[in-house]
């Protein structure tokens, strides 16, 4: 276990995980994961399936327990080796991706079920649950049962439920999995809304880049069972820390460039020189990300060839080959025949860090 | 993708179909449903309706026979007797205790087994299934030598009660107790089902809703699973109320009459109008009891929840420090309930004669030899039931096979409809069927002039037509989830029908075939209510033969014969538990 800061030290609020580690017979799930996350913001947990990011929320509600580790929120410890709150305990909710609404309840017994528990009786108990089926705007629904709604409906109680009991952590296992591309959009509207309005921590779990873009504050990406980034979404996509990373977020080509300066952000120049160097086939080169947004077609750049154009709708997608061989992926508002001899100028690149050795670097295609 | 086409140009036609309105209906996906059908489907027709449907047709024909004599009519005139109403009573009174019995000790296990993290999991499970194949008359039996004065286990423990005090055993409540131990198992089976249906995710939702593990027994698992108890008990109480052995052996010594023992007891008193009686009483306590299956069917839609999400353990409840006393409770109750009477048995078996202590000088295996020496009737007995078995075992095995595929590839009415005929005569108490064949088959069989009446051939019917239920419905249920376009690929590939079955449908039903074959002679070996009524000297069974050593006073023999039984049917679970992992889920009664 690395360099953990005593939790002592740490502002006596919002949800901690320290050297988390998990594993399920002799495999490790998750590994010596630490993560700070802020009281009221929205965080994603996020990477390809099997990369733990489940196991983690889970720990996190009280439903697995930690092979070594620490989970703590303000200053009660949730979860450690060798003690458990329980779930019932810890003052958090989930939605589930399949609702896990109860089927012999009806709507508003669903939603009032966690404020029973809490005490909640009488008109206080009637008016909570009224207002939480308002936010939804499902209040028209309370007696029906589960099984007589749409997907989206089911959902939106689910979210009624939640959020009735005004929980300190909201936990949202792949949400919106189910549902179609419409409805998706309008839940995602429904989550940011709720978040701004109870200031509860939500983290949300997904495999959708763009799902995870655009809902939360920071993101934590996941890759077989390791922290691999935690940072903002644009810093995410602007500045990846390496290959793999480079290649979950957004579009791209990383290419190798010899490179004589140290900055990670280059600019149109170094990067113009670096793709002219190519053909001398130097020795010493490093992994760039190339966004296909910053390839223009400029008669004064460095030729390319294009190998592929497919039309995308707003514009066309070429992958084009550079003079060594490498593919450089890139848009432009007009079709070009495949074989085309083009010259290109690249506005920015950005360093990426090489991996550990050892670690695997999956290619741009294994991720796709 | 590639392979989606082909499916789909299959099912097109299909749908549009020949127009075969035939009176079968339409095929559903094989629009090449050709003349090979056609004849296979007569010809299972013909067989279900010859062993599940003629039969009751007979009896009913049987029983409303002479009704111009209007209230001397035979029917009316079994209405109107005192001993009809008091058996009907008796039944009802220790079927309901019975089931009660049942409700307790199998919702308890199910609940205990199924939720909690108490080890050994499936050794309990197993032992707790083991009184349901255990024949009736074996229970009844080695509960008997558990208690009374003569008991050879209490003399051995020198706590019997004094010679001539009663046994407590051969009263009303003595028959419910053991009817409910029994039965248990079926409501186990029926609740454990709908538990294990239950998703994880409703448990863990109402566990972050801040419900701690008793609240969410309460609030979501056993609402969640009322209709599983209600299943259980429906089932419980129609099997009560056919059960024979357990009112043969405990309530004949005392002439505690209940329904199918009255029938027995009408049928070993031969009169004119004997058989229109027990027609009639066949068919009042098969009304009761259909309409006992009728209300199960009817809860089960009601109460039916659809249970979205993953299924899958429904959650451990962690006992803490409950746990070792959990256990504890377990075993003593299985102790009772199984290990105790079963040791009694042992313990009969191996003394000279009821009343004797078992010591170093008493005990003998002398019961043993008896029993395999080549006169008894013991071995003929066996010889008997391991052909029965044997061979009907094997019949419905064929006869499942083409039927299932036919019920999971066509759909009609008709064939709706047969298929819910097919359950009748396992839904309806033994006593009922036996009746049935007796008045089918008195008379020697038309054209072919063969009398079944006093042979080993109207026994083999007759579990043919009792136990096509249990054959079919492993074969069924892997057939459902035979994916079609397994079928269609070899269709496609030129397969003709009969190519199909042998080369792609009977290879993957193989395995659930043959545990349908199992189950049928695990059922068949243990029984003795249908054929209690149609044995006759040399083709008695094993049942029969437990039965008439006990009634005839010699009970030490009657215990060899029985722990031999239930040694067998150990055996015969314990290949059905090995062959478990290989069959579909649901197969196997009791594994999951």
């Amino acid at each position: 276990m690395a360099t953990l800061i005593p939790s002592s030290d740490l502002p006596a609020r919002g949800l901690r995980l320290h050297g988390v580690h998990k594993e399920f017979a002799g495999q490790t799930v998750v590994d010596n994961l630490n993560l700070e996350i802020e009281e009221g913001s929205f965080v994603a947990l996020l990477g390809p399936s099997g990369c733990g990011k489940t196991t983690t929320l889970r720990m996190i509600a009280g439903f697995d327990t930690l092979s070594s580790g620490r989970i703590s929120l303000g200053s009660t410890v949730l979860a450690s080796d060798h003690q458990q709150l329980p779930p019932e305990l810890r003052n958090m909710s989930m939605v589930f991706q399949s609702y896990a609404l109860w089927p012999h309840m009806t709507v508003a017994d669903n939603v009032g079920y966690p404020l029973k528990l809490k005490g909640y009786k009488g008109s206080d108990y009637q008016r909570r649950v009224r207002e939480a089926l308002a936010t939804v705007q499902m209040e028209p629904y309370a007696q029906r049962r589960p099984q007589d709604l749409s997907g989206g409906q089911r959902q939106r109680v689910a979210l009624a439920r939640c959020l009735a009991s005004e929980p300190r952590v909201v936990l949202l296992d792949e949400p919106l999995a189910n549902l179609d591309r419409h409805l998706r959009a309008s839940m995602e509207d429904s989550f940011r809304d709720f978040h701004r309005r109870t200031g509860a921590t939500f983290i949300y779990v997904t495999h959708d880049q763009a799902e995870a873009m655009a809902l939360a504050d920071r993101i934590a990406v996941m890759h077989k069972g390791q922290l691999v980034q935690w940072d903002a979404p644009e810093a995410l996509y602007q500045r990846p820390q390496n290959a793999w990373v480079a290649g979950f977020i957004g579009q791209g080509s990383v290419v190798r460039l010899p490179l004589s300066s140290s900055e990670r952000l280059l600019s149109s120049a170094q990067v113009q020189q670096a793709l002219a160097a190519l053909q001398n086939k130097p020795s010493a080169t490093e992994e760039v990300l190339i966004r296909p947004q910053h390839v223009e077609l400029d008669p004064a750049g460095v030729p390319a060839t294009v190998t592929h154009c497919v039309f995308k709708g707003e514009r066309y997608q070429f992958v084009l080959q550079l003079q060594d061989g490498q593919s450089l992926q890139a848009y432009h508002w007009q079709g070009l025949p495949t074989g085309a001899q083009i010259a290109i100028t690249v506005r920015q690149g950005w360093r990426l860090q090489e991996q550990p050795a050892g670690s695997t670097r999956p290619t741009l295609a294994s991720v796709a | 993708m590639m392979t989606d086409r082909p499916s789909g140009a299959l099912a097109a036609p299909a749908t549009t179909g020949r127009g075969s309105g035939l009176l079968l209906g339409w095929c559903r996906r094989n629009p090449s449903a050709t003349a090979s059908q056609q004849v296979l489907l007569y010809a299972l027709l013909l067989i279900i309706l010859l062993l599940s449907v003629l039969p009751s047709l007979r009896l009913l024909w049987q029983a409303l026979q002479g009704w111009q004599q209007g209230l001397d009519a035979p029917f009316i005139r079994m209405l109107r007797s005192a001993a009809t109403w008091t058996a009907l009573e008796h039944s009802l009174y220790t079927s309901l205790l019975g089931t009660a019995l049942a409700l307790l000790l199998g919702g308890l296990f199910a609940l205990i087994l199924t939720l909690t993290d108490v080890r050994g999991r499936s050794l309990w499970v197993f032992l707790f299934m083991l009184p349901m194949m255990i024949p009736p008359q074996v229970t009844a039996l080695s509960w008997l030598q558990l208690s009374g004065p003569a008991s050879p286990l209490l003399n051995t423990l020198g706590i019997a009660p004094p010679l001539g005090s009663p046994q407590p055993l051969y009263s009303a409540e003595g028959v419910a107790l053991l009817l409910g131990i029994q039965h248990a198992p079926l409501v186990f089976l029926a609740l454990r089902t709908h538990l294990l249906a239950i998703p994880r995710e409703l448990i863990e939702a109402a566990r972050l809703s801040g419900a701690h593990q008793r609240r969410v027994l309460w609030d979501i698992l056993l609402p969640l699973c009322r209709g599983g108890l209600w299943t259980g008990a429906a089932i419980a109480f129609v099997s009560c109320l056919g059960n024979f052995g357990i009112p043969a052996m405990l309530g004949i010594p005392a002439s505690y009459y209940v329904l199918p023992t009255l029938i027995y007891q009408k049928m070993a008193s031969f009169g004119a109008d004997m058989l229109s009686d027990v027609a009639s009483l066949s068919v009042l306590i098969g009304v009761v009891a259909l309409t006992g299956v009728a209300l199960q069917n009817r809860i089960q839609r009601q109460q039916a929840l659809p249970l979205l999400g993953m299924a899958g353990r429904a959650l451990d409840f962690q006992l803490g420090r409950w746990r070792p006393w959990t256990e504890l409770a377990l075993a003593l109750i299985l102790l009772l309930i199984l290990l105790l009477p079963l040791l009694a048995l042992i313990t009969s078996s191996l003394v000279p004669a009821l009343g004797v202590p078992l010591n170093w000088h008493s005990l003998t295996f002398a019961a043993y030899q008896e029993m395999l020496s080549h006169q008894g009737a013991t071995l003929r007995a066996l010889g008997n039931s391991l052909l029965l078995s044997t061979v009907a075992a094997l019949l419905l095995m064929l006869i499942s096979l083409p039927l299932a595929y036919l019920l999971a590839r066509r759909q009609s009415p008709l064939i709706h409809w047969l298929h819910a005929a097919i359950d009748v005569p396992y839904a309806l108490p033994g006593v009922v069927l036996a009746i049935a064949c007796i008045l089918l088959f008195a008379r020697p069989l038309p054209w072919l002039n063969i009398s079944l009446y006093g042979s080993l051939g109207i026994i083999l019917v007759a579990y043919l037509a009792r136990f096509l239920a249990v054959s079919l419905k492993p074969v069924h249920s892997s057939m459902l989830q035979l994916d079609p376009a397994l079928e269609e690929a070899a269709q496609l590939a030129g397969a003709g029908l009969l190519q199909r079955l042998f080369s792609i449908v009977l290879p993957l039903l193989a395995p659930s075939a043959f545990a349908g074959c199992l189950l049928v002679f695990l059922t068949a070996v243990n029984e003795l209510t249908v054929s209690a009524l149609l044995w006759s000297a040399g083709n008695e069974t094993l049942g029969v033969l437990i039965f008439n050593l006990d009634e005839s006073g010699d009970a030490v023999l009657a215990s060899a014969v029985a722990v031999m039984i239930v040694a067998l049917v150990a055996a015969l679970m314990t290949v059905l538990n090995l062959l478990g992992r290989y069959l579909p889920q649901g197969v196997i009664p009791w594994q999951r």
